[in-house]
């Protein structure tokens, strides 16, 4: 390993040494979660004003764009833990790839079931085949099929490493999804938030989409954190640390 | 409160998206941890069957 990666860094890249480390960070990643989450349904559910053209349908924008955050943003998590599983051949790195493709599957599941029952009473359709909706469901089957591959194969780190390669292919279509409505003429809406430039947004409703998206991000800490434990307890199964936490467990 | 549950008449099509975010993402939680007890089971039964087979015969054969 390069000797610019600090030594507190390389340690915790041992399993061990992690699944403790995720073990106490989880329960507070968690309950900022509900925290910060249940502050964002107060403010976006009963604070913020309804939508003058949307009345109350839009409040589904609390939930469906941070899942649609998450849905990328976990897309670009794993495909950088591929990359550095496939290049290093660390295996945490190819726990938290393989682990972070359930969670962001759910998010993208949420996504596309949100926007549903968002886009019948305002669009007067569930569905319809253009370019940021059919991108979201393509990120779906990309979840899917890393999953898929990762358990094809009899040998899990075998299964990670041709898992691994196809999130990293997938990752073009990342920018497709977010770009998806600049680019092609869409009956999505385009961004309401941005990054850079003022968002066209009012300040009470811009608050809970921020503080759902802090939340979605901690609730997906705990959520990784607690499926790496258990993958690295499958992956270790003849090591002595497990053995110990078995008997431990056992115990009580 | 049923003004608020009404939700300007879209109340059918804003709970159940709440409702489904919180579904999957509930289900999305507990997973992991039936699946890590159920390893740690199947792990003891292993170890108990290990240090039965020592008992029986003190110099493994294999």
């Amino acid at each position: 390993m390069a000797n610019w990666i600090p030594l507190w860094l390389h340690k915790l890249g041992s399993p061990p040494i992690f699944y403790r480390f995720a073990g106490t960070l989880r329960p507070w990643a968690l309950g900022l979660a509900l925290l910060f989450g249940a502050a964002a349904l107060y403010g976006g559910l009963v604070l913020a004003p309804a939508d003058y053209q949307q009345g109350d349908a839009y409040r589904i924008i609390f939930i469906h764009v941070p899942s649609a955050w998450m849905s990328l943003f976990i897309y670009g998590v794993m495909a950088l833990a591929s990359f550095i599983a496939l290049v290093w051949r660390i295996k945490l790195a190819e726990v938290v790839a393989m682990e972070s493709a359930p969670i962001g599957a759910a998010f993208t599941f949420v996504t596309l079931v949100t926007g549903s029952l968002w886009g019948k009473p305002m669009w007067g359709t569930w569905w319809t085949w253009d370019a940021r909706l059919t991108s979201e469901l393509v990120l779906l089957f990309l979840y899917l099929g890393v999953i898929g591959l990762y358990h094809a194969f009899e040998d899990r780190r075998q299964g990670a490493r041709a898992a691994a390669f196809l999130a990293i292919v997938g990752i073009v279509n990342v920018p497709i999804v977010h770009f998806s409505v600049n680019w092609w003429n869409t009956l999505h809406q385009g961004s309401t938030v941005r990054i850079l430039g003022p968002s066209k947004m009012s300040g009470d409703m811009l608050w809970p989409l921020l503080t759902m998206m802090l939340a979605t991000k901690l609730y997906y800490i705990a959520s990784l954190f607690g499926r790496v434990r258990a993958d690295l307890l499958a992956l270790e199964s003849g090591k002595d640390w497990v053995r110990q936490i078995a008997e431990a467990e056992e115990r009580r | 409160m049923s003004h608020f549950l009404a939700m300007g008449g879209y109340a059918a099509y804003v709970w159940p998206a709440y409702a489904v975010f919180f579904i999957v993402l509930i289900a999305d939680y507990l997973a992991p941890g039936i699946r890590r007890r159920r390893q740690l089971r199947e792990l003891r039964a292993r170890l108990a069957r290990q240090s039965a087979r020592q008992q029986r015969n003190p110099t493994p054969s294999s």
